[in-house]
């Protein structure tokens, strides 16, 4: 009985860690939806935003070492700390500025080129952002406390121990990660769905000539988009950041996203939440039924592994638009 | 000649207002290529306009001058009265100039409802805010502007595929959608691309009444280019005529049809 109880709590914890991955997954799909571009600075826009989002609420000097190093001064910090709600709207800010400034100097010069070059432009991207968040930040790991509850919710654990005799650790930051990423979806959905930039948005998706056509400015669709992949982004940075501190390695969660998307679909926003849940409990429960039998660390390979036989069976993903080809 | 502001009446007795476009001296190169070639013509108020031409005259790429898609090299776009400068696209649409596409831009994985409901969005102009509080301005605007777009599919009779996703229907179905939505922007020109290339006999006939009831109805400006020369006599009230990128030939049906000029690149030549 307590393997199945225990059995319980890995796909709690694996529908939460899931909900993680959604979240990183759902900037790729909003940027492919809107552009058909395969957003490889998804993970690294995600660390550029908890760098900057640490910095300011310590209120650490941007370029500090640049700084240093030019005039021989020993800045670091500018003596203050900002309050975690007003850092995270700066921080808003700094992402929007950004999605501008990618706009103006990246996507405006390449429209209308194959998927291929854009991508490829997004690869300069990541490493260009992951180069300046190191700049302007530094690369020490820093902790990021916004307020977000955090440690095993006693009352979950007393509830469940009372009812099945047998505690259930969760931990409180992922409950309010889940009902933060739900928030979050749902009002992307809405947003898609309901109103009239949303309707432009799908238009640009679907047909740059037309959606220009109908008098929509794919520049003004194209940074709106890119905001919004960048707000996406603060919020994935934010739950990771809090969770595992925020270190460089938090633009390869971006790389967990990729099986997500291959199992869900890349157009798809619900393909995105489903698919990360999958994978989040799929690999949770193979290394806690399968792990032990096999040497453990299955937890590396697993979603890669189910991505690929995705991938053989049903290419467009679960939520994906069919592929037909007419000849 | 008619002057610019006088109008004149068609043989069916409508009457033509003044000018409201003029292409002056329209010169557009790709590299070496010449596509078109000091190609002047006006289009009046009211009126149906042709551009034909055989294949490779230049007729797609003069549409594509006046919705902003090419940028002549030469020559000056005037639109009721001003002089319209080295615009993009989707600001040549907000002006009111709507257009199709010779192999159809609709937005396929959309229903048909919501891509007419695109030509509107320029109509819209509640903020965002509003529209995510559904508050009374931005409520009684979508019901305004779905108001419309009824009305034009009550027009275009496409009541019965209201829901239905763009990339199911058949290619004549797609047709007629792009003209409603280029019609729910209420275009004070509209621009269509040979909107009858690919079709039967039966769905010619079926877009040439549309046409003609969009013309009649809400007295729509059209400017359109055909391949179908039966078509396009019967359709116009005036006819440009191009050949190799320069223009050989303006006037109604019956003076086309009489131009030797016209008769030789046309008629007299073996083209497709």
């Amino acid at each position: 009985m307590d393997q199945f109880f225990f059995a319980a709590e890995v796909l709690a914890n694996g529908l939460m860690t899931g909900v993680m991955y959604a979240l990183v997954a759902l900037g790729f799909v909003l940027i492919f939806k809107a552009s058909g571009v395969f957003n490889y600075a998804q993970g690294v826009l995600a660390l550029f935003a908890a760098l900057t989002l640490v910095g300011i609420q310590q209120g650490q000097i941007p370029f500090a070492h640049l700084i240093n190093a030019a005039f021989g001064t020993s800045l670091h910090h500018f003596g203050w700390t900002v309050p975690a709600v007003l850092a995270i709207a700066l921080t808003a800010g700094v992402m929007v500025a950004l999605a501008f400034l990618i706009e103006k100097l990246v996507l405006q010069h390449l429209v209308g080129q194959e998927p291929i070059i854009l991508f490829m432009a997004t690869i300069g991207l990541a490493y260009f952002l992951e180069g300046l968040g190191d700049v302007m930040w530094g690369a020490d790991i820093k902790t990021l406390d916004v307020g977000l509850p955090q440690g095993i919710s006693d009352s979950i654990e007393g509830a469940t121990a009372e009812w099945f005799g047998y505690g259930f650790f969760i931990d409180r930051l992922d409950i309010w990660a889940t009902v933060i990423a739900a928030l979050l979806v749902a009002a992307l959905v809405a947003f898609a769905q309901y109103t009239k930039q949303g309707r432009a948005m799908r238009a640009v998706a679907d047909d740059h000539q037309a959606a220009l056509s109908v008098g929509i400015s794919l520049r003004f669709i194209w940074v709106m988009v890119w905001s919004i992949a960048g707000f996406v982004a603060l919020v994935a940075g934010i739950m990771w950041g809090t969770k595992s501190g925020v270190q460089f390695s938090l633009s390869l969660i971006a790389l967990k996203a990729l099986p997500v998307l291959m199992l869900g679909g890349f157009t798809s926003i619900p393909g995105a939440i489903v698919g990360g849940l999958i994978i989040g409990v799929g690999e949770k429960l193979f290394e806690f039924f399968i792990g032990p039998m096999v040497g453990g660390a299955t937890e590396n390979w697993f979603a890669y592994v189910l991505a690929l036989i995705f991938l053989v069976f049903r290419p467009q993903g679960l939520f994906g638009e069919r592929i037909i080809e007419r000849v | 000649m008619l002057d610019k502001t006088e109008g004149y009446s068609t043989a069916d007795g409508r009457q033509i207002g003044g000018v409201l476009m003029e292409m002056k001296n329209i010169t557009l190169r790709f590299g070496g290529v010449v596509a078109i070639k000091d190609i002047s013509f006006d289009i009046r108020q009211g009126e149906i306009r042709a551009i034909i031409g055989p294949n490779g005259a230049g007729k797609s790429s003069m549409l594509n001058v006046i919705s902003g898609f090419y940028h002549p090299q030469e020559g000056e776009v005037w639109f009721k009265g001003y002089r319209r400068g080295p615009m993009k696209p989707y600001e040549v649409a907000r002006l009111g100039i709507a257009r199709t596409f010779q192999n159809i831009a609709l937005f396929d994985g959309m229903s048909v409802l919501d891509n007419i409901m695109t030509g509107r969005l320029n109509r819209m102009k509640s903020g965002l805010l509003s529209q995510a509080l559904w508050w009374g301005a931005a409520e009684r605007e979508e019901n305004e502007n779905r108001e419309q777009v009824e009305k034009i599919i009550d027009f275009l009779e496409i009541q019965n595929i209201r829901k239905t996703p763009v990339g199911r229907l058949p290619y004549g179905l797609k047709k007629r959608v792009e003209l409603a939505r280029a019609l729910a922007a209420e275009p004070q020109i509209l621009l269509l691309d040979e909107p009858m290339a690919g079709m039967n006999v039966e769905e010619k006939e079926d877009m040439s009444r549309f046409i003609l009831d969009v013309n009649d109805e809400f007295g729509t400006t059209i400017a359109l280019i055909e391949h179908d020369m039966g078509v396009v006599m019967d359709l116009s009230d005036r006819v440009v005529v191009m050949d190799y990128g320069r223009k050989i030939g303006d006037g109604n049906p019956d003076e086309v049809r009489r131009n030797q000029d016209v008769i030789d690149a046309y008629l007299g030549v073996a083209h497709d």
